[in-house]
């Protein structure tokens, strides 16, 4: 580890959700981060997507939240428009400078009301929209944009290009926002470490006129596609012929554009992500155009992560998918009509023609030239691919100490594998900077809270303009008028801009001055605003709670714009309302639990030992539990990673690393028999073989209890002593065994227990397993006949060169289909292997010396006991369910909770040391508190009311509800009644809404307060 | 002037209160007619509070939450589908017509169905109204 100075910040350079995952950890366990995005706002590719496999959840929605976290974070310190010139100096300390461009709009003026955008008169085609869509030369980059600020477009703005000229945009900006003198700035920013996070671009079929693209508009890429589809894009969600506005009917997706050639696209490397998203796209489309025909046209249908295996099978088989796996010829316009001709070669080696409307193009990942630039800049290294250079045990390092990386900048990935290295990152981070810890993040500081019990109610109305956007459609004026007739209003104030910092100073003023102790602010919406309102309140000493928000533009003056008096009645209500239900508003605590500073990881394998060492190198203590007498789990049965390292070397060197660290304490021969407790405050019992137990306390458990290898039932397995699994043949070759040594033909037979019926996933590791097997047989001995007889060869990602290099060794790849399954028998000595040969339509005999089985990976028989115990789910397959496919990856939906490695799905090493990092990660943000604050919305019970029926427990979603007896007073009998664990409630009310009681309810949406709020509204 | 309805919505914070946003953002129209009541979560609606905005005077009242599968509180779409029932008999019981309470599940993403649902139940209350209106039932 590198000695020296250490300074507590950190520079992640790009805003996707990579970056911003690595930021959101980092700042939340003690580092200043800056994150620097270079366009206008932070988002990434994920903004631009319409919805995300496997769940079709919409994906704008699922980032929003993130988005707006960063924005307003005290410790993330977003820079737009920058790019990173020079990076000097070393691990701990490096001094870098950025160059930002002008955006011509003062971030501190401008209220994002649009109206530039309205008048401005030049139309270009707009990026966001893939090229399909318009947008004006001052823009946001997407709606929700964060920073929700404008910026122009200098090469489009007709203003910039020809001072003096146009300028409409300035002379109707209220908040004087525009600034055309605006200029380049150059910042020099000390930080500790660096992470890159630029991620990638599509590839671009134009030059190269790949299958026609650029020659008809009815080819089009599949990111366009998201665009068409995307509600938000261009056509609103309405699919039709870019050429002529037909209807499409028959559509096809052809995949591997920019990826698996050399030849065509100079990209050798899978782009790993293309199948899922075809298959997404293909799915999709079908809701929007009824009675649509999707084909998508493939070599390997690539769905290995956790989930899509049935994805693709649910596409085939509910939705109609049809999947062609072939070799395209060509595609060409059919005459004058716009439609496409696709020729192609199919799987029986018949050369076919056939028509569609529309043809997607599944284009790949790569890495943009400006990247390149950066890798230089960062001096790092790149692989033969372009893609950064890290180790299969260190997947976020680069080259050079101190810098790092996640996302698409180290190999093409999906969305939860780099939300996973996000947070991976930030964990390496943290242990280089662990001295560092909160030297450079500030903590909110708040004054004393007055103590409001005693008083009586006065309110103070705040009514926001926002700029023209609610003043110009409601009567501003009558309505200040009438709230200030309102029952116990003491103050009505107008602001032009309630959000804006001078008007949160007079909020403040003027509470004092006024000794007001409930607050209406009559605005936007309080899912973006309420917490900055609340944090006014915290400043100006009144509890956060006494606050409601009346959203008259949302919900009001957008959308009546057409009827003004509407507009102004509807707000009068909208406000009466909120009065109505902040008279009843009481103070609340957000509780806070301190935290035990421990962590406690199950599970002694690759996963569960990085993550106790990298938290353990964090500062803080850690449990590791292991079941067995040994560390090192499964990796011990591997030889080496898809990138050539030696396994056990390095796993030898994390064991030494693990068993030297003071700060852990290693269980052997134990397992976890009691747990009880919460986020922070964790009591886990473990039990040893002996029977001795010992209760842990820990504020943050991992989960890294690993897999196993399934046993075969089929091919002879057990019967033919020359059918052994990969393990075992691994272990033979190995020993140089004189079975292996001599023989000559070889075969390996891939999918044995994954990917069917009641195994619906896909064990992800096989494939390459194999190949690489196979090019080491090959290697040793050219004369030796190999077959690897596969159903979609998975060599994903940069994988693809082991693939490419046994095809030019020799390997003879034979394809099989779930039902026609490879038949194996003995002869003697020989094995027979039996397969179906597409080409010459009869099977194929093949005498073999070894058959060698890729067997699947299950989840440990285990799980579903830990999961009972920690109340984390495990999925139909038996293995841990996280939170949220994409974006909680690491997390379980029980809070303090992680899961890392095998025990989450199947998954090669660099998978899991990746994953085990971002638990870690994660656990330290829980452990890096001294205590938890807790969400002030939780429900309290009643006494009063509540009988002890407990309808409310079986309702709760989060078992926060117990039931108990009060022992009896003043002669009355024993009452029951229930109790909230206020820590592990979430305020959702779903106890609220069940109580015949009215004994329950939930803070700030009290019965009170909505009955109030109904009566209130029906008043008027 | 026209009869003007009164229809209270309940919006669950995370997903159909965000649509209405979304359609504030995208400058969509629908009635005036509607208040919004924002709720954590559709499973926090009781169903005392549909009854007691009905008595109150409401014309309809909906409860708008994520779409199944999707509540952000695991399954609280579901509990509050399952008192719907509960809820559409105490109606019946009480004389209110079934179309005077609907149940709507969307995603944060479409403001679209959310302005659909504000303008049918307008219409549908409407029709409901005009009805009444000859014998002097509501105004
Ligand atoms: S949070 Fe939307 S329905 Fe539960």
């Amino acid at each position: 580890m590198t000695e020296g100075k250490k300074i507590g910040s950190v520079m992640i350079v790009g805003g996707g959700v990579a970056g911003i995952q690595a930021a959101l950890d980092l700042a939340d366990s003690g580092f200043y981060v800056y994150l620097i995005e270079k366009t206008g706002a932070i988002g990434g590719t994920m903004v631009q997507l319409d919805k995300t496999f496997p769940t079709n959840d919409c994906s704008m929605c699922i980032i929003a939240p993130k988005l707006v976290e960063c924005g307003r974070h005290l410790n993330i310190h977003l820079l737009t428009l920058c790019e990173v010139t020079e990076i000097t100096g070393v691990a701990g300390d490096f001094a870098v400078t950025l160059r930002q461009s002008p955006r011509y709009v003062d971030m501190n003026k401008c209220i994002a009301c649009g109206i530039c955008t309205d008048v401005c008169p030049k139309k270009i085609d707009n990026d966001h929209d893939s090229g399909i869509g318009k947008r004006r030369a001052i823009y946001l980059r997407y709606p929700q944009a964060v920073p929700l600020k404008y910026q122009i477009d200098p090469a489009a703005c007709i203003g910039l290009q020809r001072p003096g000229t146009c300028g409409f945009c300035e002379k109707v900006c209220d908040a004087g926002a525009i600034n055309f003198a605006d200029v380049e700035k150059i910042h020099r920013i000390n930080v500790g470490a660096v992470i890159l996070a630029p991620g990638f671009e599509v590839f671009d079929p134009k030059p190269s006129g790949m299958w026609g693209y650029g020659t008809n508009a009815n080819i089009i890429t599949s990111l366009q596609l998201e665009r068409y589809l995307s509600t938000s894009g261009p056509t609103e969600g309405h699919l039709k012929r870019p050429l002529d506005g037909k209807p499409v009917r028959k559509m096809a997706f052809l995949q591997c554009v920019g990826s698996r050639d050399e030849n065509l696209c100079g990209n050798g490397y899978c782009s790993s992500v293309c199948c899922m998203s075809a298959i997404k796209e293909a799915v999709l489309a079908k809701d929007h155009v009824p009675g649509l025909q999707t084909s998508i046209f493939y070599m390997d249908m690539r769905t290995h992560g956790k989930g899509f295996d049935q994805y693709l099978e649910q596409a085939r088989s509910e939705a109609g998918v049809r999947f062609v796996r072939c070799r395209m010829g060509g595609v060409e316009t059919d005459g004058e009509s716009g439609d496409l001709r696709l020729r192609y070669v199919n799987e029986n080696g018949r050369q076919i023609e056939e028509f569609f409307d529309l043809v997607v193009l599944a284009v790949g990942l790569q890495t943009p030239k400006h990247v390149l630039g950066l890798a230089h800049v960062a001096d790092i290294k790149l692989t033969a691919d372009n893609f950064a250079a890290t180790s299969d045990f260190a997947p976020v390092k680069t080259s050079r100490e101190g810098i790092f990386t996640c996302g698409a900048i180290a190999g093409p990935k999906d969305i939860p594998q780099s939300v996973v290295e996000g947070s991976a990152a930030a964990a390496a981070v943290a242990e280089l900077l662990a001295p560092a810890r909160n030297e450079l993040t500030v903590l909110p500081k708040f004054p004393e809270e007055r103590d409001i019990s005693g008083e009586e109610v006065r309110i103070g109305i705040f009514i926001c303009h926002c700029g023209t956007n609610i003043a110009g459609v409601v009567d501003v004026k009558v309505l200040a008028e009438y709230v200030m007739t309102l029952p116990d209003v003491v103050h009505v104030d107008r602001k032009l801009f309630s959000c804006s910092q001078d008007s949160q100073e007079s909020i403040i003023q003027l509470i004092h001055e006024h000794r007001l102790n409930r607050i209406v602010i009559a605005a936007c919406t309080p899912r973006t605003h309420e917490p900055l309102f609340r944090e006014t309140l915290k400043v100006a000493g009144l509890n956060e709670c006494l606050l409601e928000m009346a959203n008259i533009r949302n919900h009001n003056a957008w959308v009546h714009g057409n009827n003004p008096t509407g507009a102004t009645n509807k707000a009068k209500d909208l406000v009466r309302m909120a009065v109505a239900k902040v008279t009843f508003g009481q103070s609340s605590q957000a509780i806070a639990v301190p935290v035990f500073q421990k962590g406690l990881v199950i599970g002694g394998g690759v996963a569960g030992m990085t993550a106790a060492l990298n938290l353990a190198q964090q500062g803080f203590e850690v449990h590791l539990v292991e079941r067995t007498d040994t560390l090192g789990g499964n990796a011990l049965n591997i030889k080496y990673t898809w990138g050539g390292e030696h396994v056990r070397t390095q796993v030898a060197k994390l064991i030494d690393k693990v068993i030297w660290n003071d700060r852990i304490v290693i269980h052997k021969e134990s397992i976890v028999t009691g747990v009880a407790g919460f986020i922070g405050n964790f009591h886990s019992t473990i039990t040893s073989k002996n029977g001795e137990t010992k209760v842990i306390e820990h504020g943050a458990g991992i989960v890294a209890i690993g897999g196993e290898a399934a046993v075969p039932s089929e091919y002879s397995y057990g019967s033919i002593t020359g059918v052994v699994t990969s393990v075992q043949f691994d272990k033979l070759h190995e020993l140089k065994e004189k079975h292996v040594k001599l023989a000559k033909r070889f075969v390996f037979i891939q999918c044995v227990g994954s990917r069917e019926e009641g195994h619906m996933y896909c064990s992800k590791v096989c494939c390459t397993h194999s190949v690489q097997s196979a090019i080491t047989l090959k290697k040793e001995n050219p004369d030796r006949n190999v077959y690897i007889l596969y159903r979609d060869m998975r060599t994903y990602g940069q994988r693809e060169s082991l693939y490419k290099e046994a095809r030019k060794l020799g390997i003879i790849f034979i394809n099989y289909e779930l039902h026609g399954k490879p038949r194996v028998t003995g002869r003697g000595a020989e094995i027979e292997v039996e397969v179906w040969d597409h080409v010459l339509h009869q099977p194929l005999l093949i005498a073999a010396y070894m058959v060698i089985l890729a067997v699947a990976i299950r989840p440990r028989q285990d799980a579903e006991k830990i999961g009972t115990l920690y109340k984390v789910p495990v999925d139909g397959h038996g293995f841990f369910h996280e939170a949220h496919g994409k974006l909680r990856p690491v997390d379980f939906s029980t809070e303090g909770m992680f899961v890392a490695g095998l025990a989450h799905y199947p998954k090669p090493v660099e998978e899991s040391v990746a994953q085990a990092l971002a638990a870690s990660a994660r656990a330290a943000t829980i452990l890096a508190q001294p205590e938890v604050k807790l969400d002030t919305i939780k429900a309290i019970v009643d006494d009063e009311f509540c009988d002890g029926c407990a309808l409310c427990i079986d309702v709760c979603p989060y078992h926060a509800i117990t039931l108990f007896e009060q022992a009896a007073v003043d002669g009355e009998a024993p009452k029951k009644l229930v109790r909230v664990n206020v820590a592990q409630c979430k305020g959702c009310g779903i106890c609220q809404g069940t109580c015949p009681k009215r004994g329950i309810y939930v803070v700030g949406f009290t019965m009170k307060q909505v009955v109030a709020q109904l009566q209130a509204a029906l008043a008027g | 002037m026209a009869f003007e309805p009164k229809i209270i919505a309940f919006c669950c914070n995370w997903c159909s209160y965000a649509a209405a946003d979304l359609a504030g953002t995208a400058r969509m129209q629908y009635p005036e007619s509607v208040r919004i009541i924002r709720m954590m979560c559709s499973g926090m609606v009781h169903p005392q509070l549909v009854v007691e905005a009905l008595n109150m005077g409401a014309d309809a009242v909906m409860i708008l939450g994520c779409r199944l599968g999707e509540c952000h509180y695991q399954d609280g779409n579901h509990k509050a589908l399952a008192r719907s029932d509960m809820i559409v008999e105490l109606l019946d019981d009480l004389g209110y017509e079934r179309d005077r309470f609907s149940l709507h599940w969307l995603s944060s993403a479409e403001p679209h169905v959310f302005v659909s649902a504000m303008t049918e139940t307008a219409e549908r209350v409407r029709r409901l109204s005009a009805l009444q209106l000859p014998d002097g039932g509501e105004s």
